[in-house]
C-alpha cells in the first residue's frame, strides 16, 4: 500500500471506529445518499421570498448598503451609458478589461467613444474591470460569477474597479434558487472551478477596526442591472 | 499545535496590565457583540437556522466516512486529488512534496488555523520556500511572528503605531519619509506589496470554511478578497481544511453561511464567499491547474462519537470569543494556545491532552453567555466541565484545590458537623470585621481580598437563628 | 410571624443555600416573609446544607452526586422546592436529571424534584401567581441578571415585574446586563485576576446608571459586586432582591457598616 492509501485508510478507519461504522450499513447509505440526491433547503428567510419587484428592490437595496455603486438600465445602450457616465463621475481611467460574454462583447460601445475595450484575462496594471454575473441573490445583494471559457475570475479581483453587469430577469430571492439556476445550467452535482459570490468591494477592518475599502481586491464596486 | 507557554494565569496577569490590549479589547465588546445581535434582530429566522444548522452538522459528523468518501470520489470527477493526513506531520510531509513537485519558490496562504496547527510556514521556510501569509491581520502577525489573537480578527490586540513601526522595519526598500499615519495608508501599502507576491507566487494555499460533498467543492470566505488571488492566480492550489469542515450539500452550506458572519462580525454576509471545484477546465480563462485538498484528521477522529462530538461542529466564526468576560479581559494569546476562548478552551484539550492545556476550561465562570451565541448550539458549558472532571480525575488540581474542596465536601455531607462547624466560624468572622461589615484581610483568603474586600457574615447562620425561631 | 394558612397552601421547601445561611440569614428570612404572603407554607429541612455546586462545577462528580443525593432525600415529599438563588435552583433543575441519571434509586426522584424546584422570584410570579409586592424604596435601583438565574432558570422577567412594583422605586436597566459579574464560585478564587477584572466592567456599568442600589437574585454575585464596590469606596448599596421585595432592609446592605 502507498503511502498515501495507508493514510486514507488510517483516517477512514479512525472515523468508522469511532461511530462504530465497521459494518455496511444501509440506513446510513440511504441517509447520506437521500441528502445528496435530494439536496433538501432549511428554512429560507421570508425575505428572500417577495416578488420580482421586491426581490429588485432588495437586491440593490443590500448591495446600497454594503459599499456597492448600483445602476438600473433599461437597455444594452443604458448599459453603455451608465458605464460611461459612472467613469466619468469618478474621474476614473477609461480603459475597460471586458470579460469575453458574448452579451458584454456585444454591447454597444460605440456610443461611448471615450472607452477603450480590452477582453481577456487581465493585466496586473488594468484599472478597470468589467464581468457579468450568472446569477443574483437578492437576500444580502449577492452576485454570483463563474469561471468559464472567456470569464477570467482573476478579472473579478485584480483591477482597483470592478463594474457588473447582470440581467434583473437572473436576479432571484435566495442562495438556493441561485444554486438551482447553476444547477439548471451545469447539471447536478457539479460545478465550474470557481464560483464566486460578491457582495460588495473588497475590504477590512484588521486595523484598529477602522473599515478600508481596497484591502486586496477591488476598491470600488459597481453593479448594473439590465431590466429590459 | 504551535507550542506557546501555557500559562495563563501568568499571562493574564500581563494582559490585565497591558493598556493597549485593554483598550484594543473593548473594540471587541462594543463592536462585534452589538452588530452581532442587530444582524440576528434583522433575520427573524436566525434561531431557526440554528437549530437547522446544528442538525446538519450532527448529521453529518455521524456519516462522516460515508461523506468523505462520496466528497473524495467528486474531487477526483471534477480533475483535483484528496490527500489523507492522519497527523499534523503527514500534512506538512504532504504539502511540501506538493510544492516541491511544483517547483514552489513563493507560496502566498489565505487565512488557515489549520495551516498554524500544523506549522506549515515553519516547515516551508525550512525547506527554503517563502510562504506569504495574505490576510491582512495574518500578514501583520506573521511579521511579528506572532499568532493570531483572536479566530476572525488575528491583530485585534494591535495599534496602528506599532504596525506602522513593523512596517517600516519589514519594508524596509520603500521610502523612509513615507506617510504612514492611518489605518488608510497602510492598508494601501500592504496591498500594494501584497500584490506582487500574489502575482509571482507558485501555490496558493488556503483553508477551507466548509467542504462540500455534494460537487467536491471547498468554499472559502474573505472581506478582502486574499483568498481569492490566492487561489486563482498559482499554477496549484493547494486546501488544508480539517475533516469536520464537510457539509453535505450546497443547501446545507447555505445555511450556515447565513449564520457564520452575522455571528462573527454581525455582517449579513461576507464580501466574497468563493466555491471552489477542481482545477480550471479545458478552455477556461485563466485558474490554477492543480488542484489539491489535504484532509487534516489530527484528533478529530477520536472525538468523534464522544462527550466532545459536539465540539466539531463548531463554524470558527468567533462569537464565542466576542461574548465571553474571559476572553474580553485577558484577550487571545493569554491563553497561550492556537485556539482560545471558549471553543479554544473546549478544543485544545482535545487535541493536546487535558495535562497539557488544564488552565483553560478551569479559567471561566461558567457564564454560560458562549452557548447563547453559537450558531450551532455547541453546548460549551458543559464541555468545559467535563473537561473539569476529567482533569480531577486525573489528580490534577493542586494540593490545596483538592483539600479545600474534600473539607467542603467531608462538611456538607454530615449536616450536624457543617451547622456546628459554621455557626463557629461565621461567629469569629463577624467578630474580626466589628461593626465595618467587611474583611479587608483575611488568613487563607488572599485570593479574594488582594483586590475586594470581603463582605461580613452577620454573625448567626440561617440555621441557627431559624432554630431560635421556632423554639421561641 | 407565620401566617394561618390553609392546609391547601402549596408546601415549600425553602433551600436556604449555603451563602444566604452562612453570610447573610436576612435573605432567607425575607424569602421565608415573601412565600408566607403569596399563601404558601414553608419549611426548612434542617438536613440540607450546599446544593453541590462547587463540587459539581470543580470536576468532582463523586461528591456532586453524594450531595445531591442528599438534597433529593431532604426535600422529599414537599411540593415545590424554592431557592433564593439562580444558580443553586439551576443546579436542581439543570443538572441533578443528568448528574443521577445512572443511579437507579435516584434517577427518577432527582427529575421530580428538578421539575419542582424554583428560583425565588419565578416562583412568587408563575407558581404563586404574585403580581406585585407591597413594599416600598425610594430610590434609584439597577438589576443585575446573574448568569444562572438569566440562563438556567429564566427568572429576569419575574425579577424585574416585580422590582417594578415597588413603591417609590427608580427601577433602571443596567447596560450590558446580561455580562458575567466574574464571580463563578471557586472561580472567584482560582482566577482572581480575571475575576476581578470581569468585576471592573460591571461596575463601569452600575456606575453608569447612577444608581445608589444594585440588587440581583444571587447572593455570590452581590459578595463579589459590594465586595469590588467596598474596595473602591464607593457607596452604591448592594441587597439581595428578597430583601427589598420583602420590605426588610433593617440589615445593613452588603459589606457595608451597621449604623
Amino acid at each position: 500500500m502507498s503511502v498515501s492509501e495507508e493514510n486514507r485508510t488510517k483516517v477512514l478507519d479512525r472515523v468508522r471506529d469511532a461511530l462504530g461504522a465497521h459494518a455496511p450499513d444501509r440506513w446510513r447509505e440511504v441517509n447520506v445518499r437521500h441528502r445528496l440526491v435530494t439536496h433538501p433547503s432549511g428554512t429560507i428567510p421570508a425575505r428572500s421570498l417577495g416578488n420580482h419587484e421586491a426581490c429588485l428592490a432588495l437586491f440593490s437595496g443590500m448591495l446600497a448598503s454594503q459599499g456597492a455603486n448600483f445602476a438600473r438600465v433599461h437597455d444594452p445602450e443604458g448599459v453603455v451609458k451608465a458605464i460611461a457616465g459612472y467613469l466619468t463621475d469618478l474621474e476614473l481611467p477609461t480603459e475597460l478589461r471586458i470579460s469575453e460574454e458574448p452579451v458584454l462583447v456585444t454591447l454597444p460601445w460605440l456610443l461611448a467613444p471615450r472607452l477603450k475595450q480590452v477582453y481577456g484575462a487581465p493585466s496586473p496594471s488594468d484599472k478597470v474591470g468589467l464581468s457579468r454575473a450568472i446569477v443574483g441573490a437578492a437576500e444580502t445583494g449577492t452576485l454570483f460569477l463563474v469561471s468559464g471559457a472567456g470569464n477570467p475570475t482573476s478579472l473579478n479581483f485584480l483591477p482597483e474597479t470592478h463594474i457588473v453587469l447582470v440581467d434583473a430577469g437572473d436576479v432571484v430571492g435566495s442562495y438556493e434558487a441561485a444554486w438551482d439556476r447553476l444547477r439548471g445550467l451545469y447539471g447536478e452535482g457539479t460545478l465550474p472551478r470557481t464560483v464566486n459570490w460578491i457582495s460588495g468591494p473588497s475590504r477590512t477592518a484588521d486595523i484598529e477596526q477602522t473599515i478600508i475599502r481596497g484591502a486586496h481586491g477591488p476598491k470600488r464596486l459597481a453593479v448594473v442591472i439590465l431590466d429590459g | 499545535m504551535v507550542a506557546l507557554a501555557l500559562d495563563l494565569k501568568a499571562n493574564a496577569a500581563k494582559a490585565l496590565a497591558d493598556i493597549e490590549l485593554q483598550r484594543a479589547l473593548l473594540n471587541v465588546k462594543r463592536g462585534f457583540v452589538t452588530k452581532r445581535a442587530e444582524a440576528k434582530a434583522r433575520l427573524p429566522e436566525f434561531d431557526r437556522l440554528r437549530d437547522e444548522a446544528r442538525a446538519i452538522k450532527l448529521h453529518t459528523l455521524s456519516h462522516l466516512d460515508l461523506y468523505l468518501e462520496y466528497y473524495e470520489r467528486k474531487v477526483a470527477e471534477s480533475g483535483g486529488h484528496v490527500h489523507y493526513a492522519p497527523t499534523a506531520e503527514d500534512a506538512r510531509e504532504i504539502i511540501l512534496k506538493l510544492c516541491r513537485d511544483a517547483g514552489a519558490k513563493l507560496v502566498t496562504k489565505g487565512k488557515s488555523m489549520v495551516s498554524e496547527e500544523i506549522g506549515l510556514n515553519v516547515c516551508l521556510e525550512g525547506a527554503g520556500i517563502e510562504a506569504v501569509e495574505t490576510d491582512l491581520g495574518e500578514y501583520i502577525a506573521q511579521m511579528r511572528h506572532e499568532a493570531p489573537s483572536h479566530l476572525i480578527a488575528p491583530i485585534i490586540h494591535l495599534n496602528k503605531e506599532t504596525i506602522a513601526g513593523d512596517f517600516r522595519r519589514a519594508h524596509a526598500g520603500l521610502a523612509p519619509g513615507r506617510t504612514l499615519a492611518s489605518a488608510a495608508d497602510l492598508v494601501a501599502e500592504a496591498r500594494a506589496v501584497l500584490r506582487q507576491k500574489f502575482l509571482a507566487a507558485d501555490v496558493g494555499i488556503t483553508g477551507a470554511n466548509l467542504l462540500i460533498a455534494e460537487t467536491g467543492t471547498s468554499v472559502v470566505v474573505t472581506n478582502e478578497g486574499n483568498a481569492d488571488l490566492t487561489q486563482s492566480l498559482p499554477k496549484t492550489h493547494i486546501v488544508i481544511a480539517s475533516i469536520e469542515k464537510l457539509v453535505p450539500t450546497l443547501e446545507d452550506s447555505c445555511t450556515i453561511l447565513r449564520l457564520l458572519a452575522r455571528s462573527g462580525t454581525g455582517q449579513e454576509i461576507t464580501t466574497y464567499t468563493t466555491f471552489s471545484t477542481g482545477p480550471r477546465r479545458e478552455g477556461d480563462a485563466d485558474g490554477p491547474r492543480d488542484y489539491h485538498v489535504v484532509l487534516l484528521d489530527n484528533g478529530r477522529s477520536e472525538m468523534l462519537g464522544g462527550t466532545f462530538n459536539d465540539m466539531l461542529a463548531c463554524i470558527r466564526c468567533g462569537a464565542c470569543l466576542n461574548h465571553c468576560p474571559v476572553y474580553a479581559t485577558i484577550g487571545g494569546h493569554a491563553y497561550g494556545s492556537l485556539y482560545t476562548g471558549p471553543m479554544g478552551a473546549v478544543l485544545t484539550p482535545a487535541l493536546v491532552g487535558i495535562d497539557h492545556a488544564r488552565d483553560l476550561p478551569n479559567a471561566s465562570s461558567l457564564c454560560g453567555r458562549c452557548e447563547d451565541v453559537c450558531p450551532v448550539r455547541i453546548p460549551l458549558p458543559s464541555m468545559l466541565r467535563a473537561w473539569r472532571e476529567r482533569d480531577f480525575a486525573r489528580g490534577n488540581p493542586t494540593f490545596l484545590e483538592r483539600t479545600a474542596l474534600k473539607l467542603w465536601a467531608y462538611a456538607t455531607k454530615r449536616p450536624r458537623l457543617y451547622h456546628a462547624l459554621s455557626g463557629a466560624t461565621m461567629k469569629v468572622l463577624a467578630a474580626l470585621a466589628g461593626r465595618s461589615g467587611r474583611l479587608k484581610r483575611l488568613p487563607f483568603a488572599g485570593a479574594w481580598t488582594q483586590s475586594r474586600d470581603l463582605p461580613a457574615p452577620q454573625g448567626k447562620t440561617f440555621h441557627q437563628l431559624y432554630a431560635k425561631r421556632t423554639r421561641g | 410571624m407565620t401566617k394561618d394558612l390553609t392546609r391547601d397552601a402549596p408546601l415549600v421547601g425553602l433551600l436556604v443555600t449555603c451563602l444566604v445561611d452562612l453570610f447573610r440569614p436576612a435573605v432567607g428570612f425575607a424569602a421565608i416573609k415573601l412565600l408566607e404572603d403569596a399563601g404558601a407554607r414553608v419549611e426548612i429541612p434542617l438536613s440540607q446544607t450546599c446544593c453541590g455546586q462547587p463540587a459539581f462545577n470543580s470536576g468532582d462528580r463523586a461528591d456532586a452526586k453524594a450531595i445531591a443525593r442528599q438534597v433529593v432525600d431532604s426535600f422529599e415529599g414537599l411540593d415545590y422546592v424554592v431557592a433564593p438563588s439562580g444558580s443553586c435552583a439551576g443546579m436542581l433543575k439543570q443538572h441533578y436529571p443528568s448528574l443521577l441519571a445512572d443511579d437507579p434509586a435516584y434517577a427518577e426522584r432527582a427529575r421530580a424534584l428538578a421539575a419542582k424546584s424554583y428560583e425565588l422570584t419565578r416562583f412568587l410570579v408563575e407558581v404563586l401567581q404574585l403580581e406585585r409586592v407591597d413594599a416600598r424604596f425610594a430610590a434609584r435601583v439597577t438589576y443585575h441578571d446573574s448568569c444562572a438565574s438569566l440562563r438556567e432558570t429564566s427568572s429576569g422577567g419575574a425579577a424585574r415585574q416585580l422590582l417594578a412594583s415597588i413603591h417609590g422605586i427608580d427601577l433602571v436597566e443596567l447596560p450590558d446586563s446580561e455580562a458575567c459579574c466574574g464571580f463563578g464560585g471557586a472561580f472567584a478564587v482560582k482566577y482572581p485576576d480575571i475575576s476581578s477584572a470581569i468585576a471592573d466592567a460591571k461596575l463601569r456599568n452600575i456606575t453608569a446608571t447612577g444608581a445608589s442600589c444594585v440588587v440581583s437574585c444571587d447572593l455570590g454575585c452581590l459578595m463579589q459586586i459590594a465586595g469590588k464596590l467596598s474596595r473602591e469606596g464607593q457607596k452604591v448599596q448592594v441587597r439581595h432582591i428578597a430583601e427589598l421585595l420583602a420590605d426588610m432592609i433593617d440589615a445593613p446592605p452588603i459589606g457595608k457598616e451597621q449604623i
